[in-house]
């Protein structure tokens, strides 16, 4: 929706980026909202999710973690590429930040599925089985990581039709506000992570 | 439009563009044509539901079944709340006359974001087809209410599922139209238009646009936890899993109770215009008006407790809650105030907009002051769930924000077909709807004190007398209503042509052509003097 926002006044920057902080903010109002639930269940079962978080690979967390921030940074780089005039490095940066993103997921991906092998699944037994605040510290595990893998989907989704506009000339040097915006949401998906490493893996 | 009559130039409804007929409307990002197709779409929901309400009455005409089984009616309140709220009352005003009008009063061509505002349409339409299918679909009819509370939104095996997305996706519209809005008032004002220039319809949407913003995310993410708390058995909210029924009921009122705000404000904002035009008197105490818009929207934020006063929270959070609820009052008075003072001394003619603006304060105001008896924590736990409560929130969100939507379609008509419709009937409508309305709503308050509970399908005899009133009112409404919608349709190309100015009023609309052009001004006009200056007549 951004991208249909940025073409209908190309020459309004200005309006174009403080509708996407609007949207920026009503995203984090989203995942406020979790982590409030978050904080209530923490408090009321400090034991027990004490204890679950154990169970999280902390290594995984953190390597995804320098992943996201290292592609945070490409995207920025990709924005001074592009105000420098060189499409060709701008790409490659994009596609590098690409890349990063889809090592995050796959990533993602095997820590998921080591946990489903253990049957650690939203309704398994063995969760059912579990103190109740363990059981909600892996209802919120999977609910806030899969909300944020679906925000990185989407926001790979926006890079990559970046990397279509600029190609098509589409974005310029002197018109970069998608690029932008799409670089601002990229930077919401890495923010938001790095609250929910800390709160999922680390504290322990 | 009649053979021998025709326009001087070429309106926004002849207009070619790209696309040729139901084309150019369906892919028009004209934000005029765009207030129209919500009007359509809201009119035809509002009816829809509006029959279902009917339903619900004639089945409470007495004691016992009567038309339908206790089921059927479980998901008839429930279908006939979410569309009312979700479908036709949140989005209202905004979206159809917000759309329409925002743009052309801070002199503007268009809103910031045409294609998104678009696109606003089709994801509220498609919300709203989901809403509609969940009373069909599969397990049937959804029958928890338009609330959702949880345990038993968590377990019911009805369509509960195709109720929440509906709603989660007519959130997200909203707070599309809401960004769109924001932006489009900080950055396409007029030049010489600075924001105490702005007129008031356009300030009460800015502070509508602010809630819809801060607040829809919340209920988004509450609702998807109770898709996943179905779906997933991840349990937030359920009790045998750890979780906790009172989180969702707080989540779900920190958005819901704002949304009160997001259909009330604008409706204050629509009869803040009708006043001054109808009295040829400016609004009276202008800042006022604007910090009691914005006043309203931020304390509106922090009440939403008092829907939860006999659920068992704390002494002292129900004593803030209250406290907070009854400091809302005081920016709806102030305005309340105002209006009757711009009333006063001016030249007032009394015609069907500055009618159904008129009746909004009598049904805001009885509206307003039950609500301050449901806020006050004693006799808030007498009438906690009883028909009390539907008959004041019927006041509020019917008398006042339906009331006001009348007012506003009997106000902007002219302007946007270029016709008028038959003031005549249009006054007779009027007097059958509000009578309707007073006869459906008023005896439930007498029989919710007597302790009539809401939502319940049989009653005892006692309370027979008052819900047989309460019927004959709901038939008398609905014959209103149509009578109004005819009015509205058969004169829409039958009605004489409309001047540019039919009530001589001088917000930037009126010094347009009716129907206004594609581009709403051929020049971008310059303001150089406050709204609502009316020139004495000589």
């Amino acid at each position: 929706m951004t991208q249909t926002a940025n073409h209908a006044h190309p020459t309004d920057n200005e309006g174009g980026k403080m509708g996407m902080w609007i949207f920026l903010f009503t995203e984090l109002f989203l995942f406020g909202g979790l982590f409030l639930v978050y904080a209530v269940f923490r408090a009321k079962y400090s034991d027990d999710f004490h204890k679950a978080a154990y169970e999280l690979d902390a290594l995984i967390g953190t390597l995804n973690t320098v992943i996201l921030l290292v592609s945070s940074m490409t995207v920025a780089m990709s924005i001074t590429a592009i105000q420098k005039g060189s499409k060709k490095l701008a790409i490659k940066l994009l596609l590098t930040t690409i890349f990063l993103a889809i090592v995050f997921m796959v990533n993602k991906y095997f820590e998921w599925h080591h946990k489903f092998d253990i049957k650690v699944y939203p309704g398994s037994e063995v969760l059912q089985n579990l103190e109740r605040g363990e059981l909600l510290f892996f209802g919120l595990y999977y609910m806030m990581t899969g909300l944020h893998a679906l925000h990185v989907i989407i926001g790979m989704i926006l890079l990559v039709i970046c990397i279509f506009k600029i190609k098509s000339g589409h974005i310029i040097s002197n018109r970069y506000l998608l690029l932008e915006n799409s670089g601002l949401y990229w930077h919401l998906v890495d923010l938001i992570w790095i609250f929910l490493f800390p709160l999922l893996y680390l504290l322990t | 439009m009649s053979k021998n009559e025709k326009y001087s130039h070429e309106s926004y409804l002849e207009y070619q563009g790209k696309y040729k007929g139901i084309w150019g409307w369906l892919f028009s990002t004209d934000h005029k044509r765009i207030g129209l197709l919500y009007l359509y779409s809201i009119a035809f929901f509002f009816v829809v539901a509006a029959i279902l309400g009917l339903l619900i009455r004639i089945e409470l005409i007495a004691p016992g079944p009567t038309i339908m089984d206790a089921q059927t009616y479980n998901g008839l309140f429930t279908v006939h709340g979410i569309i009312m709220i979700f479908i036709v009352v949140i989005p209202g005003l905004g979206a159809v006359f917000g759309n329409f009008f925002l743009p052309i009063m801070i002199g503007a061509k268009d809103v910031a974001f045409p294609r998104l505002n678009l696109l606003s349409w089709y994801i509220f339409i498609l919300g709203a087809i989901l809403a509609v299918a969940s009373q069909f679909a599969g397990g049937g009819a959804p029958d928890t209410g338009w609330t959702f509370y949880v345990p038993y939104s968590s377990t019911s095996s009805t369509n509960v599922i195709f109720a929440l997305t509906a709603a989660f996706i007519l959130g997200f519209s909203s707070i599309l139209t809401g960004i769109n809005f924001i932006v489009t008032i900080h950055r396409l004002r007029a030049p010489g238009m600075g924001w105490f220039k702005m007129p008031l319809f356009p300030w009460s949407l800015y502070a509508t646009a602010w809630i819809q913003v801060l607040a829809t995310p919340i209920v988004g993410i509450t609702l998807l936890m109770v898709i996943a708390e179905r779906v997933l058995q991840i349990g937030f909210f359920d009790p045998a899993l750890g979780g906790d029924p009172l989180l969702f009921q707080h989540l779900f009122w920190i958005y819901s109770h704002p949304a009160v705000y997001i259909m009330i404000l604008p409706a204050m904002g629509v009869v803040t215009e009708i006043f001054p035009t109808f009295s040829q008197k400016p609004v009276f105490g202008y800042g006022a008006i604007v910090i009691s818009s914005i006043a309203i929207a931020a304390v509106g934020y922090f009440v939403w407790g008092h829907h939860m006063f006999t659920t068992g929270i704390s002494y002292w959070s129900r004593w803030f809650f209250s406290f907070l609820t009854f400091i809302v009052a005081i920016p709806s008075a102030i305005k309340v105030f105002n209006w009757i003072s711009t009333m006063y001394g001016g030249s007032i003619d009394l015609k069907t907009p500055l009618l159904y603006a008129i009746s909004f304060i009598f049904l805001f105001m009885i509206g307003g002051f039950t609500g301050l008896t449901l806020g006050a924590l004693a006799t808030n736990v007498h009438l906690h769930d009883t028909s009390f409560v539907v008959a004041h929130f019927h006041y509020i969100i019917f008398g006042g924000m339906g009331f006001a939507f009348f007012a506003g379609i009997h106000y902007w008509y002219p302007k946007m077909y270029g016709r008028m419709y038959n003031i005549k009937l249009a006054n007779i409508a009027w007097g059958v709807l509000f009578t309707g309305f007073n006869v459906l709503y008023f005896p439930l308050f007498i029989i919710g004190i007597q302790g009539m509970p809401r939502r319940y399908f049989d009653y005892l005899e006692q309370f027979h007398t008052g819900h047989f009133i309460s019927t004959i009112g709901a038939i008398i409404l609905i014959i209103g209503i149509f009578m109004m919608l005819f009015n509205l349709i058969y004169y829409r190309h039958r009605g004489a042509v409309a001047p540019s100015n039919p009530w001589k009023g001088v917000t930037l609309e009126w010094q347009i052509e009716s129907p206004p052009t594609h581009e709403n001004f051929e020049e971008i006009p310059e303001i150089k003097t406050p709204p609502y200056l009316f020139k004495k007549e000589s």
